[in-house]
């Protein structure tokens, strides 16, 4: 009834061609900012911004590199962690190492290192697809897991490998407080996501999904396959750099190279496969999900079956419930929380009329 | 039908012999293009129709002969540079990007001439965006030319067979070719799509002068619009000419249109 765009006459292509198109999205998205800028820091407390927030806005930021490579881009990666783990150790070892350095560079810094990383082993792409090319990534996260344990340069020879991430301070103001540091990583997540969108939606984009469509038709037309692909390992890995050096500098402080494990690339992969695969809202619904959902279950496991069950139980009861949740949503929706959430529009358009 | 004036050969192609491992797939085949002709490669199945589209626009790269597109001795070149050259082309089995609307599509077909790098378009100021809304513009020129205003956001998977195939030729027309290829462009369509067909391929020949090679089955449709025709099989060449000379020539009918026994 009240989410419909009749009315709304575009007479511009660029008018067409905005992000929003519908005046109801674009209301809503401004109201949805406004909300995370100004009211959250206000109204959610200590735990609420360290344990669920910032960490959900930075898998959101890792989770959205991957779907620039997995999901537009059609390379599957199973590398993303290591990806992480080299902007976190990058951007250290450049605040560690160079005097003065200022830590939004060094954040840029460390998703460029990670860049450069990705590149090169997003080689073996030009040769090899899929399954394949999944295996081959496994290489990427074993190795440079390897490589920053093994070579102490890299965590300044301390003697476990774990770095401590260096304060956040930009022109005089340190960033200690939760609600800064989650200000922090929410200024730099939603620029990068507008970024993302941009290139999405402009001829990088569709390069990048035509090649993952058709590759053949997709170099007739005109693409360096090879430019193409290498520039989606780079632009991914670059954000997932970006996620890595926010998640030791924002999230957890200390970290070690043993943090960016395989566990960590497959959850972020399951974060696009449930958020929805090519699509850049969906990064942040399956962010949500995998960082919401299990402390959601926590807590009414907690609230209702305490007194009931036994606490061995209930923690497990908890991640049965978790896995059959991804089930079921994959059975109901298989492209992902993403399309549900459009079908939910599409409806909505309608409502309350069945026509 | 047209003021179009068919121009000088633009493409000549000499002693082509085009090898995979053991299998010859082309033999000692020349033929030339001219410019603003329609030219039509038929034969059977398996005579090397498609592989010479592919050698026509670098897909394949023939082990002999000589390939000269506009006055130029043709070196060993990729797809993507036939593309910058002024050559598109269409596949037998639609080759569409399955997960874009039509609209992207066919913004797809003019990536060689946007120039913007993806700095640029993230950030999204100066020229990317002006670049998106110029080539948008000429895009709603192929749009409304070929008829698909109504289905433009759409995403192909979602359309009928015959419309996917003329999203494939939007998608090639919005490059502005200079030559267009076309393979089976008519495969599987009812007689109102092929005449709808018909009708695009000869006004895109008509008012953009785009030279047209095509491969077609249809040999009503073959005789009706092309104005010369190469006659191809088992990878050799059998007949060229016009739609005349080829229909009399005897070896074309025996190989080919089928013979009284």
């Amino acid at each position: 009834m009240f989410y419909r765009e009749a009315g709304q006459f575009k007479t511009s292509y660029a008018a067409d061609q905005q992000i929003f198109p519908i005046t109801q999205d674009r209301v809503g998205v401004l109201l949805i900012l406004a909300f995370a800028f100004l009211a959250v820091p206000v109204l959610f407390n200590e735990y609420w911004l360290k344990a669920i927030l910032i960490p959900f806005l930075i898998f959101s930021l890792a989770a959205l590199g991957l779907n620039i490579l997995t999901g537009y881009a059609g390379q599957l990666s199973l590398g993303s962690a290591a990806f992480m783990a080299v902007g976190a150790f990058a951007s250290y070892n450049f605040m560690l190492r160079i005097d003065g350095m200022p830590i939004l560079l060094a954040f840029a810094l460390g998703g460029l290192s990670a860049a450069l990383v990705g590149i090169a082993f997003g080689l073996p792409s030009l040769r090899i697809k899929g399954f394949y090319l999944a295996v081959a990534t496994l290489a990427a996260q074993f190795f440079i897991v390897w490589a920053l344990t093994k070579f102490g340069w890299f965590s300044n020879y301390s003697s476990s490998g774990v770095i401590s991430a260096q304060e956040m301070e930009i022109l005089g103001y340190k960033f200690v407080t939760p609600e800064a540091k989650y200000l922090l990583v929410l200024a730099i997540v939603v620029l990068l996501a507008l970024a993302a969108k941009n290139m999405v939606r402009s001829s990088v984009g569709r390069a990048w999904m035509a090649v993952r469509d058709m590759d053949v038709a997709a170099e007739v037309i005109g693409i360096r396959i090879m430019h193409t692909k290498l520039l989606a390992f780079a632009v991914s890995s670059f954000y997932c750099g970006v996620a890595g050096a926010l998640y030791a500098y924002a999230y957890i402080g200390t970290v070690e190279p043993e943090g960016f494990n395989l566990d960590l690339s497959f959850k972020i992969l399951f974060m696009i496969i449930i958020g929805g695969v090519g699509s850049i809202v969906g990064a942040f619904l399956g962010a949500a999900f995998i960082v919401l959902l299990p402390i959601a279950l926590d807590v009414m496991v907690q609230e209702w079956l305490s007194g009931i069950l036994s606490p061995s139980i209930s923690s497990n009861l908890q991640l049965i419930v978790f896995g059959g949740l991804i089930i079921f949503f994959l059975i109901v929706e298989p492209h992902g929380l993403a399309r549900l959430w459009q079908i939910g529009k599409e409806k909505l358009r309608l409502w309350p009329f069945p026509h | 039908m047209s003021g179009r004036k068919i121009g000088d050969v633009i493409l000549d192609l000499q002693n082509i012999s085009l090898r995979f491992g053991g299998v010859k797939a082309l033999t000692n085949i020349s033929f030339d293009v001219r410019e603003h002709e329609i030219r039509a490669i038929i034969g059977p199945n398996g005579a090397g129709k498609s592989s010479m589209l592919n050698v026509i626009n670098g897909v394949y790269h023939p082990q002999e002969g000589r390939i000269n597109f506009h006055g130029e001795e043709r070196r060993r070149m990729e797809p993507h540079m036939a593309a910058k050259q002024g050559i598109s082309r269409t596949f037998q089995n639609i080759a569409l990007f399955k997960g874009m609307s039509v609209l992207d599509n066919v913004m797809t077909g003019r990536i060689t001439k946007m120039k913007a790098n993806f700095l640029e378009q993230a950030i999204r100021i100066g020229r990317a965006g002006r670049e998106e809304i110029e080539h948008r513009k000429k895009v709603e020129e192929v749009i409304d030319f070929l008829e698909i205003q109504h289905i433009r956001k759409t995403p192909v998977g979602r359309l009928p067979y015959g419309l996917q195939k003329r999203v494939e030729l939007a998608r090639a027309l919005a490059a502005e070719p200079t030559m267009l290829l076309l393979d089976e462009p008519m495969a599987g369509m009812n007689v109102e799509e092929k005449q709808d067909m018909c009708r695009f391929i000869l006004d895109v020949n008509d008012q953009f002068g785009t030279t047209i090679v095509l491969i077609e089955h249809d040999m009503g449709v073959v005789m009706d619009i092309s104005d010369r025709v190469v006659v191809l099989d088992y990878g050799k060449k059998i007949g060229d000419g016009t739609p005349d000379e080829v229909r009399n020539n005897q070896e074309v009918i025996s190989a080919y249109l089928g013979v009284a026994h």
